[in-house]
């Protein structure tokens, strides 16, 4: 055999072995897509997690609210744990922890004032208390601080008076009934399931009337005064200041929900998009309540609210009806005109119509001089807005005292209830976002990820674990900032740009592309491979010939 | 007499016992009917309308996505829940002899264009790349709010393109393509965020019925306007404009719109009949394997329309008025009207910046890759063919 020819075949042999050994490998390293670790067993393990809700709650006992040998027993904690009955894959349990004590000299002195309201004026000096806690005080049975025939007494500071009883079972008897109340200001199944709305299978007591704004970082709110009829009516309304006095308290005891910003705007000739029909019994206008939803679409158009803020936007408008269309009242579907005049669209806004007084024509030539009474128009729309974000009225147990909001609208312990439900929600939206993320990563080959948006993953999930942690232990407020930390990494690691994938080729590309480049390389050595198999083969077989 | 009595009684009770079951029977039949209407579970609509070709020669296009723009306004979708993008102005075109107008019936009946247009992404921004941000939802940061899809999983969203197609593949601006698998993938993304309740797919090009072959995602309906193999004919051309105005299958879709009113009860089944082979001359397609409702339980008003769940307010927060806040605000009035202040304007354009710009300095950069090779080719061969002596000539 010429050694020109054992070169040959060992040349070809060792170009084989680099193509197929160092080049197969960098060829398929530098063509595979980028993606930066993930911790997908951790995002697995999200969908598992047990939300654990605790609410702190303290008992406070008065020196004749139980039998003597009870009160030997303070203090004492007892813990109430419950699984909330949804659908959900997340286990819910809520747990309330029941720290009982004695009453303090100042709570003795308070507690014996002869008004409930007096009382808690006192009690609320010395401290303010932490988000989602709540503080229940156990007074006498016969005491004169309530009224005689009520039970308990539920503030709009996260405390409640609640009446003891002299009995051996006194404790069991009174913890159910703390249960109940604390239930009412913190924590029921509506409540959450009403923030789980959009995670929950569709069933036949979910009605999407009810349906409150999403949780998001921000809000706006656009007051708008539409005015159609100029000529007739020259209306002022003094929003500044009404916004001042009566939203913006509202809007700072909300602030721990988010960012809001608040703007108003007066539209002229901007009429609504359906014609009041004439009622002739009253003399009046009327809007039927199947027409109402049929208003919004056409005024939407130039509220300008898509320019306003990448925030969801909530939009109040004031109508002002014409001359030709005066009085105009909004009926129900029962036909009787609704006293507030107003109506609400959930995720959207509020509608109020604001009739002129027909006094005002009288002396005067048109136009007219209307000056809006802001009470009741901010009346009427704080009561939407409490609506809209879904601060409902708390299911009260039986005999009990329930004052009213305060004159910001907005009772302390409706934020907490607020509070718990976005940071449920928030959780299950991140721990959807980044389950689907992972999902769409199995599915779809062609995704980059970067680094960034694996440490925005990262980050999204230690938020969640976190979140989890902090409302277990109770900490409400640094839950709920864990929770709006989860939501924006995870919609910002789903949503980031780069994920776009366009690195698609049909079939009949990629040959196009790699053939000629790989065929003329990989034909010489493949036929020269051939080729030496073959050979040696025969050289096998001819000493068996011989042989 | 206590027989009687007793019978009495029972008659009386059984009586009552009917009576109650008709009523709970009425009351669950009409909770049915409300249960029916709201069946389709989607709390909003939105709409993406896709032109995708330019030149004036296929006015038909854009003529054919502002027609369905307009039945979806007329039907209650508002402009903030529309997404519209047309690859080219053919109202404001030089050649239209008609400017700010695009007509979809010939005589120039029905001007689509009118007043109140509102185009989302126009002439060059409607690339493949942007109409899958938009359906994915992933747009840069500064994207304003009228350019995203901000649909949530209650959305249901119809979605029309336009244009010139081939099997598998769709033509943007006769520069690139999208595939169809490219259009699965951004379904299934989109149903992996939950970013729709249910997908209305239309599409009017050649060979329309490719681009439904690949989805794979739930709830998607799909029409096309023909099957693989077969072209989609244009309707009638005008002569003053000079080009045809519109496509046949949109003609006869939009035939059918007019007849739908927000309330109207029109199903899914009359829309895949719309446009015979008779007058389409090719044969439209649709799909709903993919779809979990039965077709004819699906309402056209459910993708076509929009009517917003409303409640009456019926309570109120009691508010304590502030006279001396009254009074103060008086006052304030007067003494704004005196203090008036001379308004400012923010600059518009950085004149001084503009008028005396420096030539920028270019960063200078190496010779690339290919040019540095093929000067080392050509010193290679010359150095081959003549010999390395003649390097001394050079250093």
């Amino acid at each position: 055999v010429p050694p020109e020819v054992v070169r040959g075949k060992r040349a070809a042999l060792f170009f084989a072995a680099v193509a197929i050994v160092l080049g197969l490998p960098l060829w398929w390293k530098t063509t595979e897509t980028y993606r930066a670790p993930l911790p997908y067993s951790q995002i697995s393990g999200l969908n598992a997690l047990q939300l654990r809700l605790m609410v702190p709650v303290t008992v406070v006992f008065t020196r004749d609210s139980v039998p003597l040998d009870d009160q030997e027993k303070l203090p004492f904690t007892v813990v109430h744990e419950r699984e909330i009955p949804l659908k959900y894959k997340m286990k819910i349990k809520c747990r309330f922890q029941k720290a009982y004590r004695r009453a303090l000299d100042h709570e003795e002195e308070a507690l014996s004032l002869g008004s409930v309201q007096e009382a808690e004026t006192m009690l609320a000096e010395p401290q303010e208390q932490s988000e989602g806690s709540l503080t229940v005080y156990v007074i006498s049975e016969h005491s004169p601080l309530l009224p005689q025939d009520m039970m308990s007494y539920i503030g709009p500071k996260r405390t409640a008076v609640m009446r003891g009883i002299m009995h051996r079972e006194a404790f069991n008897i009174i913890g159910r009934r703390i249960i109940q109340v604390a239930q009412a200001m913190s924590l029921t199944e509506d409540v959450l399931a009403a923030a789980l709305a959009d995670h929950l299978p569709e069933d036949k007591w979910s009605s999407d009337k009810r349906r409150p704004l999403k949780s998001s970082l921000g809000y706006e709110i656009t007051f708008s005064l539409l005015n159609p009829d100029p000529k007739s009516h020259d209306v002022h309304w003094d929003i500044e200041g009404a916004v001042q006095r009566y939203v913006q308290p509202f809007l700072n005891a909300l602030s721990a929900a988010g960012n809001f910003s608040v703007d108003s705007q007066i539209l002229y000739y901007a009429m609504l998009g359906v014609n009041p029909r004439f009622d002739p019994a009253s003399s009046s206008y009327y809007l039927a309540s199947h027409s109402l939803p049929h208003v919004i679409n056409p005024v939407e158009s130039r509220l300008g609210s898509s320019a306003a803020s990448l925030y969801p936007v909530l939009n109040f408008l004031l109508y002002v009806p014409e001359l030709a269309h005066s009085p105009l009242y909004i009926q129900d579907k029962d036909g009787a005109p609704v006293a507030t005049n107003a109506f609400h669209s959930p995720r959207w806004g509020g509608i109020m119509v604001y009739n002129v007084d027909p006094k005002a024509y009288n002396a005067s030539k048109l136009p007219v001089r209307v000056e809006v009474d802001m009470v009741r128009v901010m009346e009427v729309f704080l009561a939407q807005l409490r609506l809209l974000f879904g601060i409902a009225q708390p299911q009260l147990p039986p005999k009990c005292l329930f004052s009213g909001p305060k004159s910001e609208g907005l009772m302390t312990w409706e934020l907490d209830r607020l509070l718990w439900a976005r940071s449920v929600e928030n959780l299950a939206t991140a721990t959807t976002t980044l389950t689907s993320l992972a999902q769409l990563l199995g599915k779809i080959s062609n995704i980059v990820i970067k680094d960034d948006v694996a440490s925005e993953v990262y980050r999204a999930v230690a938020a969640v674990q976190k979140a989890a942690e902090e409302l277990a232990s109770g900490h409400l407020a640094s839950a709920f900032v864990a929770s709006q930390e989860a939501v924006t990494s995870s919609e910002r690691a789903f949503f980031d740009p780069s994920l776009l994938h366009l690195l698609y080729f049909p079939d009949d590309q990629k040959f196009a592309i790699y053939i000629p480049l790989f065929l003329p390389m990989a034909v010489p050595i493949l036929l020269s491979l051939v080729k030496i198999f073959l050979e040696t083969r025969k050289s096998w077989k001819k000493p068996e010939k011989i042989d | 007499m206590a027989a009687n009595s007793f019978r009495s009684r029972a008659l009386t009770a059984l009586a009552g016992l009917l009576a109650l079951s008709f009523g709970s029977l009425a009351d669950s039949r009409i909770e049915d009917q409300a249960e029916q209407f709201f069946r389709s579970g989607h709390t909003n609509n939105w709409a993406v309308l896709v032109c995708t070709s330019r030149f004036w020669f296929n006015y038909r296009h854009v003529a054919n996505t502002l027609s369905v723009y307009r039945s979806v306004k007329r039907l209650g979708i508002p402009d903030s829940h529309i997404v519209l993008m047309l690859a080219d102005d053919m109202a404001c075109n030089a050649r239209n002899p008609k400017p700010a107008t695009v007509f979809s019936h010939k005589n120039m009946e029905l001007n689509v264009y009118g007043d109140d247009v509102e185009v989302d992404y126009r002439s060059y921004e409607v690339t493949v790349e942007n109409f899958l941000r938009v359906l994915t939802g992933r747009v840069p940061p500064g994207t304003p709010r009228s350019k995203r899809l901000l649909s949530d999983d209650r959305s249901n969203i119809l979605i029309y393109m336009t244009g010139h197609g081939g099997n598998g593949f769709l033509k943007f601006q006769d520069s690139e393509e999208i595939t169809n698998i490219e259009l699965a993938d951004a379904f299934e993304q989109m149903w992996q965020k939950r970013r729709y309740n249910e997908l209305l797919f239309i599409i009017d090009t050649c060979q329309g019925a490719s681009m439904y072959e690949r989805f794979y995602s739930p709830n998607i309906m799909a029409l096309a306007s023909s099957q693989v193999g077969e072209d989609s004919l244009s309707h009638q051309p005008d002569p003053a404009i000079g080009v045809h105005l519109m496509d046949r299958y949109t003609f006869y879709v939009l035939e059918f719109l007019e007849e739908i009113n927000p309330a109207s009860q029109t199903n899914m089944n009359d829309l895949f009949q719309v446009c015979p082979k008779s007058l389409c001359v090719s044969t439209p397609g649709h799909r709903t394997d993919l779809f979990q409702r039965d077709p004819k339980n699906v309402l056209i008003t459910d993708f076509f329309g929009s009517v917003r769940k409303v409640e009456i307010t019926t309570e109120t927060i009691s508010l304590q008025p502030d006279l001396g806040i009254m009074e103060s605000s008086n006052k304030e009035d007067q003494i704004d009207e005196e203090r008036m202040e001379p308004l400012k304007y923010a600059e518009q354009l950085p004149v001084a910046q503009i008028i005396h710009q420096k030539p920028k300095l270019k960063d200078w950069h190496p010779p690339g890759g290919f040019i540095l090779g093929l000067w080392a080719l050509i010193i290679m061969v010359f150095f081959k063919t003549y010999g390395i002596k003649h390097m001394k000539f050079i250093f």
